[in-house]
């Protein structure tokens, strides 16, 4: 019975599927768990480094630092941290249709793309758009040497003046069964709404203002670059996570539909070949 | 004229944890040109930090860390520390911070064209600074 066969086949096809990615399911869990534990560790810092930063930006002289300047709005580099592989559900999708909405709301702007991740990357060079720079496979380890990579390039056409605004676009990971999609502006470095009556104050600096500053300032940039990548890789082992989980169970579902057919078709079929031998038996 | 905070909040975060955060009375820092001690009702300050130890006093109790490259912003009711590393003197280990720095004494002792002298003082440094604070445990 060739149909009987061809079911044998495809649940044994569904079988070896499902241990794939319950496979899968447990290799993410695992990166979720130690890229989870990095993050956890270096939110405080991150979030510190802002509150002072835009206390700073805040208060001090605009003058005192490049990277401290307002300038227009014309030309916005927006870095887009999206995965290097797929199988992680809407991860990358909805990072992509994110960043394109945002070139369509900035459309008389002059807006260019650092990608981080090769399904970005992907997408935006087929469709031809302005990307300035490009980087592939680096999730695999993350160092902090990428980041400062990325940010030395975005520091130096901000202070040639190339540069009016950075966004920087990822997923941030909330949980094991959520990511947010955060957009988030870095430069120029984002100012507190001062408390009424409060003007500028003056630091004292010790060094120097711009000592302290050419040092802080790109370190900041570098810091964001560096958590934004943690919070992505995390959100993707999580994303990948629950995709899988899924996946594991639709195949379980099929391979139950698929048994209880089979064994409609085979009981079908042992019903006639007994109906058959009685009546062969009947006609003698 | 505005009345003067009583008190510091004290905020001491690295890249891997928060270390602690506190109200305290008075902050030792030990800034790039020296140490600096805090007060409430400091004038704002941006300083950067470099080896060596933090000190606070918290209902007339001293407290120590100690500390290794970073910045501080100083407010009149607030300090708040960025630093690389920062350690609770329980969780210094004395005896390999002795060895560190008897290893650093001997790198500047016999130093040849290639030692390193900037890194043998930082370690060095580093190694003093720990040993200071560890054995306040």
């Amino acid at each position: 019975m060739p149909v009987l066969i061809d079911l044998r086949r495809r649940i044994r096809s569904v079988r070896s599927t499902r241990q794939l990615t319950r496979a899968m399911k447990l290799v993410a869990a695992a990166k979720v768990k130690k890229a989870q534990e990095q993050i956890f560790k270096s939110r405080p810092y991150a979030k510190k480094m802002i509150e002072v930063l835009s206390s700073l930006a805040t208060r001090a002289n605009p003058d005192e630092h490049p990277l401290l300047k307002i300038k227009g709005d014309q030309n916005i580099d927006l870095l887009v941290i999206t995965a290097d592989k797929g199988l992680c559900g809407a991860f990358n999708s909805n990072i992509i249709k994110q960043a394109v909405t945002f070139m369509e709301e900035n459309k008389n702007k002059n807006v260019r793309l650092h990608l981080i991740g090769k399904k970005g990357y992907d997408f935006f060079r087929k469709r031809r758009y302005n990307i300035k720079s490009h980087q592939i496979n680096i999730f695999r380890k993350i160092t902090f040497k990428h980041a400062i990579d990325l940010s030395h390039n975005i520091i130096a056409s901000y202070t040639e003046g190339n540069l009016d605004a950075l966004y920087l676009l990822y997923n941030e990971y909330k949980s094991a069964l959520q990511q947010n999609i955060i957009i988030e502006k870095l430069l120029p470095i984002e100012r507190l709404k001062l408390p009424e009556k409060e003007t500028a104050i003056d630091y004292i600096y010790e060094p120097e203002a711009y000592v302290i500053f050419d040092i802080l300032l790109p370190h900041f940039i570098e810091i964001e670059i560096y958590h934004a990548l943690l919070e992505s890789s995390a959100a993707e082992h999580a994303a990948r996570m629950a995709a899988m989980e899924l996946a594991t169970k639709n195949a379980e579902e099929m391979i139950d539909r698929l048994t209880l057919v089979m064994n409609k078709i085979r009981q079908a079929s042992i019903t006639k070949d007994i109906i058959e031998i009685v009546g062969a038996a009947e006609a003698l | 004229m505005n009345k003067l905070p009583d008190r510091l909040v004290l905020e001491i975060v690295t890249p891997e944890r928060q270390v602690i955060k506190a109200v305290v009375d008075e902050v030792v820092l030990p800034g790039t040109m020296g140490y600096l001690g805090i007060l409430p009702g400091h004038t704002p300050l941006l300083t950067t930090l470099s080896i060596g130890t933090v000190t606070y006093r918290q209902k007339g109790k001293k407290f120590y860390l100690f500390l290794s490259e970073g910045f501080a912003e100083i407010l009149p009711d607030r300090v708040i520390v960025l630093a690389e590393v920062v350690e609770k003197p329980e969780e210094i280990d004395v005896e390999r911070a002795k060895l560190a720095k008897e290893r650093a004494e001997k790198r500047l002792a016999d130093k040849g064209r290639e030692t390193n002298v900037d890194r043998a003082m930082t370690s060095l440094k580093r190694a003093i600074a720990r040993i200071d604070v560890g054995i306040r445990h």
